[in-house]
């Protein structure tokens, strides 16, 4: 899932000062998983927004939705009767989202609610870590289901380096050392002989060194 | 016991204080409430078995949004006692009560009145 962590308030209260009317839109997909975008965070923004607002004596509309998603068309679509109405959209969608809904509504004033983080997992409530870089090459098969390019901090391929000390990363001493995680799950696997099997050059153009990438996939096209 | 504390107090009673959402809290603030105050179960003796620390969790969340917002956290508040406490919850009203006082109305409350008179 894409991870994302809330605004501060404040930052938000800058970006509308100016405006009248102001539209936060949700989503219902990642952000809502990771309790940073969701219905519930749409609504505690709306409040705090409100409050702040009647404190400093503005008559500001603040209304609230929550899409299914903001990364696909059609749910975007649900907003286009109204959208006209409001100076502003705060999105608290990813990234993705914030662009999509400017793309799709091109005169609105949109401003992101979130901060984009990482593509990710949830360890525990409120706890999220890093797993994946979408480095366009997947390599997993040959590292024990453990991916260098995310978790290892110099993306090592062949590693690990110098700076692993007792299983941990130089970087952090509560990092571990994600060479050290795919040699001893290797291990455990009988797998490693494919430690020893070198990893080619990695063709960094499918990662974003190539430029914004795209997927076409015409067998499903309409 | 007829202990007796403030009547601007209103209660409203949910089954636990795990029911009670941030945005049950942020809505009576929004809505002019004064200040907010949950009254749990002691610590360690929720019947099911989170729902008064989760409810502290809120509490403080809302605080800290209320002082983001230039609104005093203080305005929120939770506490805990025994179901056979009745002292100890006329003592946690009246506590609350001074702390409103010394605070002064809620600003929203001011300016949802002033555009009430306007």
């Amino acid at each position: 899932m894409i991870v994302a962590e809330k605004k501060p308030v404040e930052e938000i209260i800058e970006y509308v000062k100016d405006c009248n009317s102001v539209l936060i839109t949700g989503c219902n997909e990642c952000v809502t998983v990771c309790e940073a975008g969701g219905k519930k965070e749409v609504g505690i923004l709306a409040s705090s927004l409100r409050m702040y607002f009647v404190k400093e004596e503005r008559d500001i509309k603040i209304d609230e939705v929550t899409l299914e998603r903001q990364c696909d068309q059609e749910y975007l679509e649900e907003i286009r009767q109204y959208v006209d109405q409001y100076d502003a959209i705060v999105s608290l969608a990813c990234g993705a989202g914030v662009q999509f809904t400017a793309e799709k509504y091109p005169s609105a004033q949109v401003f992101p609610g979130v901060n984009t983080s990482f593509l990710g997992v949830t360890m525990d409530r409120g706890y999220w870590t890093e797993r994946c870089q979408a480095c366009g090459e997947c390599i997993l098969a040959y590292t024990a289901g453990i991916c260098p390019v995310s978790r290892c901090a110099k993306r090592l391929l062949n590693g690990p380096c110098g700076g692993s000390t007792q299983g941990k990363c130089e970087l952090d001493p509560d990092l571990d050392c994600a060479w050290q995680l795919i040699i001893d799950r290797l291990k455990e696997l009988g797998q490693l002989e494919n430690y020893e099997r070198l990893l080619p050059l990695k063709d960094w153009s499918k990662d974003r060194a190539g430029g914004p990438r795209k997927t076409v996939r015409e067998d499903i096209q309409s | 016991m007829r202990l007796s504390y403030s009547t601007d107090i209103k209660i409203i009673r949910v089954p636990c204080t795990g029911k009670v959402d941030i945005l049950h809290i942020l809505r009576a603030m929004e809505k002019g409430a004064d200040g907010v105050y949950l009254v749990g179960c002691l610590e360690g003796d929720c019947r099911y078995k989170t729902g008064n620390l989760n409810a502290r969790k809120r509490v403080e969340q809302a605080g800290k949004i209320l002082n983001n917002i230039g609104i005093s956290g203080e305005r929120v508040q939770m506490y805990n006692l025994s179901s056979g406490e009745g002292p100890r919850f006329a003592k946690f009203a009246q506590e609350m009560e001074e702390r409103i006082k010394a605070l002064g109305p809620s600003p929203i409350r001011t300016q949802l009145q002033n555009k009430e008179v306007a």
